[in-house]
């Protein structure tokens, strides 16, 4: 199945509400997933046998903060969790977007959460460490989440759009 | 008498040494398509070796803060004792020899074991996890390495009928056929086993596990510097060319050349002084040059193989160089109380 | 099957009468072996390794940070610093994805010397892991040989783009310039030089016994773990997987070799490759997805990278027009957002930028396909002897600019 408005029905019928929309207007199309939901629905994509999207190429995540986006209606901002995926079987490709709030329950300092897709796709788990790291994003069940780039007593999610360097970093200065 | 011929030996070895490391660089240079060293001492690069020492001894002088100073410093003595206390009874001709004892063969066998403590002492000393591995590994290579070692260096005894290495050498006197290497198919066997084991028992390629650059950042020489990693490296090298000199004397014919040139036109029955000399020197010179020419297959297999890993050569050991090496000995028993006096003179008299 | 050794469950090694300390060593960041400021911690047992962790981020250099900061045009610069041993790649990538969000296409001419500057460094890159594998291995001559070959493709990278490791040449729109005179000439006479070098090559490792015994059975990547893992390239190609992003990738990736022939380097299940010049046969020893086949993947690529070369020289010189133009630094970027992956040297490299009218992107990833590789390493090593951890290592081939951005 290469077509991703199909993707989107089938996954329509058997998530129903959890599937939210399917954007076409960009250059990636893209199907965003209620973020509780992301983990079950990766299951059903890698093993569904006219999709098998058995590799996750990457995820990536952005954040848009609430003052810089003038178009943004939410006060909050948001952060995107985007899944790439592809299916080597049918040479075809897959993008879901998960959308978080910035912070949960907008109490900054509270990490977002979402669940961990990481026994769905293994390579998942260093991703998923990486956004934790930078991003700030808590994958809930991850078996291993750590800083992976940064120190592990780094403080601060540098990725963040109103990310501030720190003065120094014991003792060495950073500005 | 003996301290006079102790310091020129030591003279001797040492600029061996030097000089296997001046052509190590450069055959590992031709090997590569480069040219090696091209610059100290004019032409070729000839003093690099002197120009190595001298940086060498420029350097600071490290002991880990973590490792024993006294074992630390003792062990690179012990590994140059022990490599020089090899020419004390090894030939260079049926007089040019420092000791000549009736028990040589098995006083050099022994004595090629004990380099292993300079190692582990080093690897433990330096106080490090990966110098550790690397002593522990030469002492498991080089002990499980002595016995086909012993089985090898046996056979020429056997032939013989003596551990006297100067009477070793002068039973393959008159021609390449005399020599023990093409004694019999047991002894060319052995031989290779005793090849083999050789180079295992020196750490060089592909046996160089305990100083594995890649894994193990040259395991028990990792914290040594400047005099005495120089100690190191030289004692490796002196052994090389003592392990060289062994082989030479006990399978390819010692002092002898390939053809009997010397008998055959009378040289060697002169009675001058000088003509004495002059002939043991020559006679030495062709040991050397043997000597030289094996370190060179060791070079060679160096710069061309891959390394094992350690249980590869255990299984080399283990399953190849002992089974081989144990059958070489019993053949070469059998072969001696059947035939003696070798295949080609059995080939003759038949 | 795979001759992978298993770890003694607790009990066994009890039985044994000498006791062994399982003890922790650190290989890294400062160690030969790990090819760059990579920590690996090993559990050890004697010479068995019970588990390794791995140490990244030594080398992070704040990237996609600082790709937010600076317009599409200028992140070109920074891109070369990924993967910087096959930085023309790394542009390719990053252009093209610049290039799908904005719509372009880039003249005939221009792609062709696209593909001959890629595949070149491509061979470049291949030639470094090839060379550093043996040097991993014990053997260091195949290294200066691979070496030489590099430092000839990196003088034909400074004619034309006057750099040698960081070229900063392949931009979105087109390449920095067209190809001075002689240039083509002096490609050809390299490739006509290769065979040689390359075999060479196979005559001291492919074929070696002491180098089959290292590496054939060690590190056995099976198909599935590959694919969960998220690796690719000559990784993933050497678990049997045919995948080449030049076949299989988007459109606006597999147009620039459309017209272009050359096999996909993976074995079939029976660890038989596609029939290319006279390479040497798998040996007996070699299971699909063990060390030897990732490097055998390589020199094979490193044969059809020629080919490819040869090819764009040729389609490159009957082709006339323009190379394309680099846009302006200042050149909007439209709102959206465009993720595209090539096949790189390494494996599948991917770049996403998210646009917002304005020439700074608002975000920038790169998915670094060393990162991915180098996530299964601790399945790999499991089991495996201190000797084959630089073994199964260097068989990744990863780069540390790479894998920590």
């Amino acid at each position: 199945m290469r077509d991703v408005t199909q993707i989107f029905h089938k996954l329509s019928e058997r998530f129903a509400e959890k599937i939210v929309r399917l954007e076409t207007q960009n250059v990636d199309p893209w199907i965003e997933v209620e973020s509780t939901s992301i983990a079950l629905v990766g299951f059903f994509l890698r093993d569904e046998a006219d999709l098998l999207f058995r590799m996750l190429n990457c995820i990536t995540a952005v954040d848009y903060p609430p003052s810089k986006i003038p178009d943004e209606t939410n006060d909050w901002g948001r952060l995107e969790l985007i899944y790439h995926l592809t299916s080597l079987d049918y040479g075809s490709r897959l993008v879901l977007k998960v959308v978080l709030p910035r912070w949960k329950d907008n109490v900054p300092g509270r990490l977002p959460e979402v669940p961990t897709v990481s026994p769905v796709w293994p390579t998942a788990t260093w991703h998923e460490r990486e956004i934790f790291d930078l991003m700030g994003v808590y994958f809930v069940g991850h078996p291993d989440l750590r800083r992976i780039l940064c120190p592990e007593d780094w403080e601060g999610h540098p990725l963040r759009k109103d990310y501030e360097m720190p003065r120094e970093y014991h003792g060495i200065p950073l500005k | 008498m003996a301290v006079l011929s102790c310091l020129g030996l030591l003279v001797l070895v040492g600029s061996a040494a030097a000089f296997l490391i001046w052509a190590e660089r450069k055959i590992a240079g031709r090997i590569q398509d480069r040219y090696g060293p091209t610059r100290v001492g004019g032409r070729f690069g000839w003093l690099q070796s002197v120009a190595d020492g001298i940086k060498i001894l420029g350097k600071e002088d490290i002991i880990p803060a973590s490792g024993d100073r006294l074992l630390f410093r003792l062990a690179p003595y012990l590994a140059f004792v022990a490599a020089f206390s090899w020419y004390i009874a090894l030939p260079f001709s049926d007089r040019l020899v420092v000791a000549r004892t009736d028990i040589a063969a098995l006083f050099v066998v022994a004595v090629a074991g004990l380099e292993v403590y300079a190692i582990l002492l080093g690897g433990y000393a330096s106080g490090g996890k990966w110098s550790l591995i690397g002593g522990m590994r030469e002492t498991v290579q080089v002990i499980s390495y002595e016995i086909p070692l012993t089985l090898g260096a046996i056979i020429p005894v056997v032939l013989t009928g003596s551990m006297d290495l100067v009477a070793v050498g002068e039973a393959q006197k008159g021609g390449f056929w005399n020599w023990y290497i093409f004694h019999n198919p047991f002894a060319f066997l052995g031989f290779w086993v005793f090849v083999t084991a050789a180079a295992a028992s020196l750490n060089r390629a592909p046996f160089d596990l305990p100083e594995a650059e890649s894994e193990l950042v040259s395991g028990y020489m990792t914290e040594y510097s400047g005099f005495r990693w120089a100690a190191f490296m030289l004692s490796e090298y002196i052994a090389i060319f003592a392990m060289c000199l062994l082989t030479a004397v006990l399978f390819l014919g010692a002092w002898h050349m390939p053809l009997p040139i010397f008998e055959w036109f009378g040289w060697k029955s002169g009675n001058s002084y000088l003509h004495y000399w002059m002939s043991h020197i020559f006679e030495a010179a062709i040991v050397a040059t043997k000597a030289l020419f094996g370190a060179m297959v060791l070079m060679w297999a160096r710069w061309s193989l891959p390394r094992l890993r350690i249980d590869q050569v255990m299984i080399v050991c283990l399953k190849y160089c002992l089974p081989l090496g144990a059958l070489a000995f019993i053949g070469c028993l059998l072969w001696q109380t059947l035939f003696p006096g070798g295949i080609f003179s059995a080939v003759i008299n038949f | 099957m795979a001759k992978q050794q298993s770890i003694l469950p607790a009990e066994q090694w009890e039985s044994f009468d000498i006791q062994t300390e399982e003890l922790l060593v650190n290989m890294g960041p400062q160690h030969p072996s790990t090819h760059g400021v990579l920590r690996l911690v090993l559990r050890t047992r004697g010479e068995t390794v019970l588990e390794l962790t791995p140490f990244i981020g030594y080398l992070h250099r704040c990237a996609e940070k600082i790709g937010e900061n600076v317009s599409a045009q200028q992140w070109i610069p920074y891109t070369d610093r990924l993967d910087y041993l096959a930085a023309m790649n790394m542009n390719l990538g990053w252009a093209l994805t610049v290039e799908k969000l904005l719509g372009m296409t880039v003249p005939e001419r221009g792609r062709h010397l696209r593909v001959a500057l890629v595949e070149l460094d491509r061979i470049a890159s291949h030639l470094v892991a090839v060379g550093t594998y043996a040097l991993d291995l014990g053997n260091f001559t195949p290294f200066m040989y691979c070496f030489r070959e590099r430092e000839k493709i990196l003088n034909l990278f400074e004619q034309i783009s006057g750099a040698r490791l960081t070229f900063s040449f392949i931009v979105a729109g087109g390449v920095r310039a067209d190809a001075p005179a002689g240039w083509v000439e002096a490609c050809r006479e390299f490739l006509d030089q290769l065979p040689t070098t390359l075999s060479q090559v196979h005559h001291l490792l492919s074929t070696n016994a002491i180098f089959v015994r290292r590496t054939a059975g060690i590190g056995v990547l099976t198909k599935e773990l590959a694919i969960g893992y998220g690796c690719s390239g000559p990784v993933l190609r050497a678990s049997g997987v045919q995948w080449d992003l030049r076949r299989h990738g988007e459109p606006i990736y597999t147009s620039l070799y459309e017209d272009y022939h050359f096999e996909i380097a993976a074995p079939n299940p029976s660890g038989r490759y596609p029939p290319a010049e006279e390479l040497p046969l798998p040996p007996p020893e070699a299971v699909v997805g063990d060390c030897w086949h990732r490097y055998f993947v390589r020199m094979y690529e490193i044969h059809q990278a020629a080919k490819l070369v040869r090819q764009a020289l040729e389609k490159y010189e009957d082709s006339g027009g323009p190379v394309g133009s680099p846009i302006k630094h200042t050149h909007k970027l439209p709102k959206g957002e465009a993720y595209l992956e090539t096949e790189c040297p390494r494996g599948q490299m991917g770049f996403f930028v998210v646009g917002r009218d304005s020439p700074v992107p608002w975000r920038v990833r790169a998915r670094s396909s060393s990162f991915c590789n180098l996530s299964v390493l601790p399945e790999l090593c499991r089991g495996a002897f201190i000797a084959d951890v630089p073994a199964i290592l260097g068989s990744l081939d990863i780069v540390l600019g790479e894998v920590d951005r």
